[in-house]
């Protein structure tokens, strides 16, 4: 065989070789950022992308006399997830946050606009009742502030104001509401003892237990674990975890990172506005707004 | 508001450099061990391989000291955490460096084999990618990323050129087998460089989009998700 013929039957037979890593078909434009991309879609919790908004907050204004501390704030939070609200001081979130159990009503001079919907019901509606919408939202404080009473008492306490008197129903909720909050073990076998004797962590839990006692639908958060320790506040965290399978909570924090730990959806304010709102993860490692980026990075606040 | 982290960021982007230029320089020794068949300059990226292991063990711990300290968010975790994924791309360079800088050693001693000036381009055309590449990383620039990117298809096809010459050349002559087959090793090595430069292109883009431009077969379009 000569020369010649080996390389015509070669060509029609063209042993090319693949690279490696072959052409990368771009479109050239600089990349788009959406929801849509697979790399957005977060590896777990799929199920509070679905979820419906339990709460939401439609153009609500809201000043203290003369002077505005919300401006038009818009934002949704979702059945069973976990929101953080963050920001430096000042910025409205504690204000927010008070506002979804109307808890601002006590304060003298304060005047609200827009509407804040739980479910269908609009908890500013002149025909609500106070008392039922907070029984629908348990608050826990930034301090712990149990009741000067025994744990049982601390935790039944919602319910004897109800009226409740049977005592196996009051059994019930308490061990309920403990187990909840993941307190049980320690203080099943000193339930008569006073809530003060409680350790910080402890006493923390036992608020989100009296919470809890009441069966909301919405468990709202101020600063929950500032005044812990890193133990006692990763146990309140771990607890947060729990806690979204049967609650929707509202958390607000100064922590950084316990926002980013425990929360779904975490929402940035400054000067009484909304600056922006995500997915956690995606406000944490790519958030859209420059404010945002110099928050949460530590340039500002 | 300055902060210290910055200052500790900007030390991480210059250790980053100071590798990049490591490897730069194997690049360009390698490249001229092979045009100029000098034993020296290919025993020279033999020996600087040594520098660029030891700058991805110490880039590795910055990083993840910088990761457990600071804790960053947004543009900051972005840059430490693709830093991650650059040093790895910049030492396998070097090793692919050492690669071709070994077969030089191999060819340089034999007759000259010609295949056209693809060996030449090859070279040129790989450096200019790196050095593109690590250019886009020093001053977030997406656009010359995207050059990389595009020109790793020119490298492509003139690896695929010489293989198809090399084969055309043993075909013709048995006794260029041996040479030619140290040849089509070095233009693979070649050909990976530009691949990792294309990386490190992707990896700048991410860092100033925040998006991963990877694999965009697997990125759903807007309209569909």
């Amino acid at each position: 065989m000569s020369a010649g013929e080996t390389m015509t039957e070669f060509d029609s037979q063209p042993a090319v070789p693949e690279p490696t890593r072959a052409s990368t078909d771009y479109t050239g434009a600089p990349p788009q950022v959406t929801t849509k991309r697979i790399s957005d879609i977060p590896l777990t919790d799929t199920a509070v992308l679905k979820a419906q908004s339990l709460l939401r907050i439609q153009d609500l204004n809201l000043f203290y006399g003369q002077k505005q501390a919300l401006f038009d704030i818009n934002l949704e939070v979702r059945t069973h997830s976990v929101m953080s609200l963050i920001g430096p001081s000042g910025c409205g979130k504690s204000t927010l946050l008070r506002c979804l159990n109307r808890m601002n009503d006590l304060v003298g001079n304060v005047r609200i606009s827009g509407s804040v919907k739980v479910g269908e019901d609009d908890i500013y509606d002149p025909a609500v009742d106070v008392i039922s919408l907070r029984k629908r939202m348990g608050m826990v404080f930034q301090k712990s502030n149990p009741f000067p009473k025994s744990i049982y008492e601390n935790v039944a306490y919602g319910l004897r104001i109800q009226g409740v008197k049977d005592r196996a129903v009051l059994d019930e909720a308490v061990e309920r509401s403990l187990i909840g909050s993941g307190l049980w073990d320690e203080v099943k076998d000193r339930l008569k003892e006073s809530g003060l004797g409680l350790s910080g962590g402890q006493q923390q839990r036992l608020c989100i237990a009296r919470a809890m006692a009441i069966q909301p639908e919405v468990l709202l958060m101020d600063e929950p674990c500032s005044a812990l320790d890193p133990l006692a506040t990763s146990r309140i965290e771990e607890l947060i975890f729990e806690l979204k399978r049967n609650y929707t909570i509202v958390i607000v924090t100064h922590n950084m990172q316990q926002a980013a730990r425990v929360s779904d959806f975490t929402a940035f304010f400054w000067m009484g506005k909304l600056i922006e709102t995500g997915l956690t993860e995606m406000l944490f490692t790519n958030p859209r707004v420059r404010m945002t980026e110099d928050y949460i990075s530590g340039r500002f606040g | 508001m300055a902060r210290h982290f910055d200052n500790e960021l900007r030390d991480l982007k210059f250790s980053l450099l100071a590798m990049a230029g490591q490897v730069e320089e194997m690049i360009a020794l390698t490249h001229a061990s092979l045009m100029e068949r000098s034993d020296a300059k290919a025993q020279q990226v033999i020996q600087l391989d040594k520098g660029v292991d030891e700058l991805e063990l110490r880039l590795d711990q910055a990083c993840i000291d910088l990761l457990a300290l600071r804790a960053p968010f947004a543009s900051d975790l972005r840059l430490i955490a693709s830093t991650l994924k650059i040093v790895p791309e910049l030492e396998r360079i070097g090793d692919h460096c050492s690669n071709i800088a070994r077969r030089a050693l191999t060819l340089n001693p034999m007759l000259p084999l010609d295949a056209g000036d693809y060996l030449r381009r090859l070279g040129e055309e790989t450096h200019s990618m790196v050095r593109r590449a690590v250019d886009a990383f020093v001053n977030l620039d997406a656009d010359m990323a995207h050059a990389v990117i595009k020109d790793d298809d020119r490298v492509d096809a003139l690896y695929v050129q010489m293989y198809r010459e090399l084969l055309r050349i043993m075909i013709g002559d048995a006794l260029t087998i041996e040479r030619a087959s140290h040849l089509i090793i070095v233009i693979k090595n070649w050909e990976r460089i530009a691949d990792q430069a294309t990386n490190i292109a992707e990896e700048v883009l991410f860092i100033i989009g925040g998006v991963s431009v990877k694999h965009p077969y697997l990125q759903v379009p807007p309209s569909e998700g």
